[in-house]
């Protein structure tokens, strides 16, 4: 590899022009979120040179436990953001469904992908890990997120569909059987969607990553082929297991419809 | 056949003793709020009392696996649902929670013409009037071919001539069959016409 370019300090500083020039038509329009903006723009820069010294120093001194840690960190991140960013409230045993869900997939495509399509050495090499991770990690969360809105919403707005069925001898899970896969449609959608446009509409981070730097844009594509599968293959057994074991968290031992509140 | 014994729901019910016997139509009468819907959800073990206890048998209703207990003692809702589906799947619903495929195509026929539903099986259900809808709920549960009967309000759509033919076949039906029916109605005139046993429900304030 030939390595990127790099950007001279004056270089970067120049591009922030666009942050003013957006400053100058939301003052104009007196749109009130200059705040924002301004906060925005201080923490990507602040977060993103602290990742880029953090990285720098984890890539120089492989470590499996520092590894392992981060890996900790994203999940719990995902996971709290997942609680966070609901707009219902989540029971315990839905966050307990969630949280499995949420390890069980990522977990288990990351290490088919480390350990059988990429077979790195060492297989904790940071600098394969850590952005693999944060792609299977954030694609993740933001389907089971999805998974997690359309159960509930169904759940509550269909209550009499449900008790119908369970009236007519239905188990729980017959009885909710159209919301749980509308519910894993609408989950996937937008990991199949961003498939269809790959490479057409828009080049995904990763692959704009590699080329900058230096790599041969097939070698790229074929490590984005790659993520791209792990990425559906992950979120796929995410939102899986949260459907197949979330449902039941609204159903009683006595197969009864808990009531709200 | 069920025996209610001091059962508590949230201040909305309060039941000291009530027999439900077997073979027979039993009608559940009392004004909006009363708990109509509550009891009979509670027969169906959809909900559960608070407190006391409901045998069924002779044996307390949790005891049986709600699932067989409910294709045994089955639930027509107050309010009529309709699935995704043509009439002839929306009739089947039940039969395919079973997982079971024998049913007759002859009797469902003859069901319809008895419920004065003049369409087509294969038609989109959605397209029924509130009545019709109200009727093919009641054909899913009878092909059911439940022990007990459980109805809310299964004339509730309907006008006069069609509510009498509709429960005067269904009551027809349950004697011939030996089955129990335990129904919940408004209107005290069909109570008086058809049940051996009226059960009246007071509100509580
Ligand atoms: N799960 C519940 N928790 C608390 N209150 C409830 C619950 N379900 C129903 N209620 C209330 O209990 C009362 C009785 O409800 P129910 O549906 O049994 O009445 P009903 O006799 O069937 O009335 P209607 O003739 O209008 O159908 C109502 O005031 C209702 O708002
Ligand atoms: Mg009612």
């Amino acid at each position: 590899m030939n390595g990127a370019v790099d950007l001279s300090l004056i270089q970067v500083v120049s591009a922030y022009i666009f942050i003013i020039i957006l400053l100058f038509i939301v003052r104009k329009r007196e749109l009130n979120i200059e705040k924002e903006i301004i906060i925005a723009t201080v923490r990507m820069t602040v977060q993103l040179i602290l990742t880029g010294f953090i990285l720098t120093y984890i890539f120089k001194n492989p470590n499996v436990f520092i590894t392992i840690l981060i890996v900790g960190f994203m999940e719990i991140f995902s996971i709290s953001n997942i609680f966070k960013r609901n707009k219902s409230k989540l029971s315990i045993e839905l966050k307990n469904v969630i949280t499995i869900s949420m390890l069980a997939g990522t977990l288990l495509s990351l290490l088919y992908f480390l350990l059988i399509v990429v077979k790195i050495k060492p297989w904790f090499n940071p600098q394969y890990l850590i952005p693999l991770a944060g792609m299977i990690v954030g694609n993740s969360m933001t389907g089971i997120s999805l998974g997690i809105n359309k159960l509930i919403d169904g759940v509550t707005n269909q209550r009499d569909m449900i008790e119908c069925s369970l009236m007519l001898g239905a188990t729980p899970k017959d009885a909710c059987k159209s919301i749980i896969d509308n519910a894993f449609d609408s989950a996937i959608l937008p990991t199949i969607n961003s498939m269809v446009g790959m490479g057409i509409v828009f080049l995904p981070g990763m692959m704009t990553g590699q080329i900058l730097s230096g790599s041969l844009p097939l070698v790229a594509i074929k490590y984005q082929i790659a993520i791209m599968l792990g990425i559906l293959g992950s979120v796929s057994i995410t939102v899986i297991t949260f459907l197949n074991l979330g449902y039941k968290t609204f159903f009683n031992s006595r197969m009864q419809l808990k009531r709200e509140g | 056949m069920f025996e209610i014994k001091n059962i508590k729901f949230k201040g909305i019910l309060d039941i000291e003793h009530l027999i439900i016997p077997e073979e027979k139509i039993t009608s559940i009468v009392g004004e909006s709020g009363s708990g109509k819907t509550t009891l009979l959800k509670m027969l169906n073990n959809i909900i559960s009392p608070e407190e006391g206890e409901i045998l069924y048998k002779e044996k307390n209703i949790n005891d049986f696996d709600a699932i067989e207990l409910r294709r045994k003692i089955t639930m027509l809702p107050q309010n009529p649902v309709i699935y995704k589906g043509n009439i002839l799947d929306n009739i089947l619903v039940g039969k395919k929670f079973a997982k079971s495929t024998d049913y007759d195509i002859e009797e469902i026929k003859k069901l319809m013409m008895e419920f004065s539903i003049g369409k087509d099986l294969n038609s989109p259900a959605d397209n029924l009037s509130g009545g019709e809808k109200q009727r093919l709920c009641i054909i899913r549960v009878l092909i059911m071919n439940p022990d007990v009967i459980l109805l809310d309000e299964p004339s509730s759509a309907l006008d006069e001539k069609t509510e009498d033919k509709v429960i005067s076949y269904i009551c027809n039906y349950v004697k011939q069959n030996n089955k129990t029916l335990v129904m919940v109605t408004h209107s005290s005139e069909i109570a008086k016409k058809y049940s051996d046993h009226i059960i009246e429900i007071n509100k509580r304030s």
